[in-house]
């Protein structure tokens, strides 16, 4: 293959790598502007991924398994949220138990309904996932390598989510620094205090913000079972969960940034996968091993270095009490 | 119509108010009222419950007992959006603002009319800015709260709160963060918005405040009203002792100083906070034996950064600090205390004690080593007691138990026990910062006596306060820092309060130093 096909090919698979990352750290951004630490974005995808599967092989719909995916999602969100917001528990606590609790009872669920070792059965059937979205005249296209392999592959051959996902971005920035709830939502996250003493109850925001966060995580858990797998299995979300929360540290808690860093890790992510076996020029074959590490390592020192300060919303992980 | 007019209804009316944390009982059925289009005075000493009192009446804690009255009508008030429906508007004392927003933003965060930041932003701003103009309360409102003085961010609070139609204006303890130009014109303004028809509560433990801006007062003791007065027919004497229960010296009594040779010298001493910031900017000063130096200033203006690097918590950035003629230290405390050099730090929650520990514990933090406390590396717990049951007679801290954790303490009785451990240290140097912050009118006279006998000893004291009652009261030179820089130098006898207000406000006199 030609180096220019590669590329494209790449970068297509970068896009199918970032949208559940881009969706998760969307969730982690609500959540965390407003205030809550989300370390349970791990937990609460990882449970939507096999609510998605499991209602979809039950029921052949991949619509009904994404309304499931959401509802867990959702339903998580608002443990986490009862233990940090109500009760004012500790947010790196509760988010961990959450995402250690759903390690163990999704596949457990998954044994006891399916009897298939802890996953769900093959999504095989039409309509169980969300395939890729017919493009017009897209296979005629990929007869010429530009511009039509990009337009076949790059721009279109995605499913629904991943669009979906690219359309968040403006949307969520929108919301931010557009409207009054978003105005309202930043900043309970860095005084709650003043937004009380205006006369706006601060754990009704929260919890807004925190179910955001469950409906969002929803969307990349049914993303990672039914559109870019075809199932689900044991610890399918492979620490995303934290990846993304890296990509949203290191795009400065804003939508914009945070996309460009979700790109980039994935972009790693599929170069790493592109690059096992391969002999590079001087080093000669890398070992695989060291592949699959690249982008955690390049997380670390773009976190330890690279981005300049990163500063958080002020009140992050600070439970809220109306007294001083 | 013989029969006398009715008494007009007050604009607020607390009937009972009563409110308990665990074993603290704050407020003991309060009954009071505040007639409309008045300023009213509500004063008491730190931990008199007014705060409690008005965070309820705020609608930010809710009464055991009792009931709030606005304009005759009982209204309940359990989250502040009813206490703004009802009128009611509060600038607190911790201002309750978004300092990474902008002023408008601040504005629009609890304005109902503002549905959509975007379309009403510019509708909005025409408000706002008309609001402003019509107050005189000018803020520059695409400016970033976090970057204003505080003088004007107190203005974006009270903006916020007329702008809501506050009829009735609660201000807690608003002084605190301003020069006194600044304060005055805060007074002006009070004064307008009562000829307006509105309402003030204000809420301080200041005489002066009390004597200046309000018509009548309610005075609060050990969470329950003690006095209700006419500002015109009191006297500050009668007020503090309202305050205190009982008569109390408001001035010090000090015979002149002798000064002797000079301890503490600081020479263009620059000093940077954690962010890099310059905070202290070239200050040279000495202070010599004997002689109490005074450090005035509105807080933030670089006391803070220059106790700690003379206390050698904190490295400088540059320029050189000399203790009994020893120059050439490095950021190390331990050095400083052979040396001779003691420090009642500013936030003394923060670096001064251990609350969890007990009150003995304390009273030997950084002294743990001394041969009458421990002997190869154990502590002698007999002595330990023993210098505390000592200490605490002779510095009146009460409970008189040395093992109770000092967290049980009043804030005044661990300041005192503060003063004890680094007096009974045996400086030759004491550094004070903000001493009687937080602490109650008897403590604060005991603390002050014992500043003047360090003195008459032959100490050398460095004071630094952002009260300029306790500096003119104490100190025998005095300094005033604005921006990390001194300003000037007076001696006391030629300090007047106008004077310190114009260097505090940065505004350089010839003469000075």
């Amino acid at each position: 293959m030609e180096t220019y096909t590669i590329i494209v090919l790449l970068l297509a698979a970068t896009i199918r790598v970032a949208t559940p990352l881009l969706l998760a750290a969307l969730a982690g951004l609500f959540s965390e502007r407003a205030g809550v630490i989300d370390l349970g974005l791990e937990g609460k995808m990882l449970g939507a991924a096999f609510a998605a599967a499991a209602v979809s092989a039950v029921t052949g719909s991949a619509w009904l398994g994404l309304g499931a995916a959401i509802l867990t999602g959702a339903a998580l969100a608002l443990l986490i949220g009862f233990a940090c917001i109500t009760h004012r528990g500790n947010q790196v606590v509760a988010g961990m138990a959450v995402t250690i609790m759903v390690v163990g009872l999704a596949p457990s669920l998954a044994l006891a309904w399916f009897g298939l070792g802890g996953q769900t059965p093959q999504l095989a059937a039409a309509g169980q996932r969300f395939t890729a979205l017919p493009w017009p005249w897209a296979d005629a296209a990929r007869e010429t390598p530009f511009p039509g392999l990009l337009y076949a592959e790059l721009l279109g051959g995605h499913n629904l989510v991943v669009y979906l996902a690219a359309a968040l971005v403006p949307a969520s920035a929108w919301v931010l620094y557009r409207t009054r709830f978003g105005m309202r939502l930043r900043a309970v996250g860095e005084n709650p205090h003043a937004v009380e003493s205006a006369g706006v109850p601060v754990n009704a925001l929260r919890y807004r913000a925190v179910l955001i966060s469950g409906v969002l995580c929803g969307v990349a858990g049914a993303y990672l079972s039914t559109a870019a797998n075809a199932g689900f299995v044991r610890d399918m979300t492979a620490g995303k969960g934290y990846l993304a929360l890296a990509a949203l540290i290191f795009g400065k808690w804003r939508p914009g940034p945070t996309l460009g860093a979700c790109l980039l890790f994935a972009f790693t992510d599929a170069a790493a996968a592109r690059m096992q076996g391969v002999a590079l020029p001087l080093v000669g074959v890398v070992p695989v091993q060291f592949i699959l590490a690249l982008p955690y390592v390049l997380t670390v020192l773009l976190l330890a270095g690279f981005v300049g300060r990163a500063v958080p919303p002020k009140a992050l992980g600070m439970p809220y009490a109306k007294e001083r | 119509m013989n029969a006398a007019p009715p008494a007009p209804v007050p604009a607020l009316e607390l009937r009972g108010i009563d409110k308990r944390f665990g074993p603290v009982h704050a407020n003991r059925a309060v009954s009071f009222a505040v007639r409309a289009g008045t300023v009213h005075g509500l004063i008491g000493e730190n931990g008199a419950g007014k705060s409690t009192l008005m965070n309820i009446v705020y609608g930010l804690q809710p009464p055991d007992a009792g009931a709030i009255f606005v304009h005759g009508r009982e209204v309940r008030l359990r989250h502040p959006h009813e206490a703004l429906a009802a009128g009611i508007g509060m600038v607190h004392q911790h201002f309750m603002l978004v300092d990474t927003f902008t002023v408008l933003e601040n504005l629009l965060l609890g304005d109902p009319d503002a549905q959509h930041v975007a379309t009403g932003r510019a509708a909005a701003r025409e408000k706002w800015a008309r609001l402003a103009g019509e107050q005189g309360l000018e803020v520059p409102l695409d400016a970033v709260v976090g970057e204003l003085p505080v003088g004007v961010q107190q203005r974006v609070e009270i903006l916020k709160a007329l702008g809501r139609k506050a009829e009735i204006l609660i201000l807690d303890e608003p002084t605190a963060v301003l020069t006194p130009a600044e304060a005055t014109q805060l007074f002006h303004l009070l004064a307008r918005l009562r000829a307006q028809g509105k309402t003030v509560l204000l809420v301080t433990h200041k005489l002066r405040e009390i004597m200046a801006v309000t018509d009548r007062g309610t005075v609060m003791r050990q969470g329950a009203v003690v006095a209700e007065l006419d500002t015109a027919r009191t006297s500050p004497p009668e007020l503090a002792e309202k305050m205190v229960g009982r008569s109390v010296l408001l001035r010090v009594e000090k015979g002149p100083s002798r000064p002797g040779k000079v301890l503490l010298e600081a020479a263009q001493l620059a000093v940077a906070d954690d962010r890099g910031v310059p905070r202290v900017k070239g200050v040279s000063f000495q202070v010599r034996a004997g002689e109490i130096v005074g450090i005035a200033g509105v807080a933030g203006n670089g006391q803070s950064a220059l106790l700690e690097a003379l206390a050698g918590i904190r490295a400088p950035t540059a320029g050189t600090i000399r203790i009994a003629g020893q120059a050439d230290l490095g950021a190390d405390p331990a050095q400083r205390r052979r040396l001779g050099l003691s420090h009642v730090p500013e936030d003394r929650l923060r670096i001064g004690v251990v609350t969890a520990f007990a009150a003995e514990d304390n009273l030997i933090l950084g002294q743990q080593e001394r041969p009458e406390f421990s002997r190869r590396g154990l502590l002698d717990r007999r002595a330990l007691t023993e210098n505390c049951r000592r200490a605490m007679a002779e510095y009146d801290l009460r409970p008189p138990d040395p093992r109770l954790r000092l967290g049980a303490f009043s804030g005044g009785n661990q300041q005192k026990l503060v003063l004890a451990r680094e007096i009974e240290a045996g400086p030759r140097v004491l550094l004070v910062g903000q001493p009687t912050r937080g602490v109650d009118i008897g403590a604060i006279e005991f603390i002050h006596r014992r500043l003047v006998a360090l003195r008459d000893a032959g100490k050398a004291v460095l004071l630094v306060s952002v009260e300029l009652d306790e500096i003119l009261g104490l100190a025998d030179r005095i300094l005033v820092m604005a921006g990390g820089e001194i300003m000037g130098e007076l001696p006391r006898a030629e300090a007047t309060e106008e004077k310190l207000g114009l260097l505090m406000a940065g505004v350089r006199t010839e003469g000075g130093a």
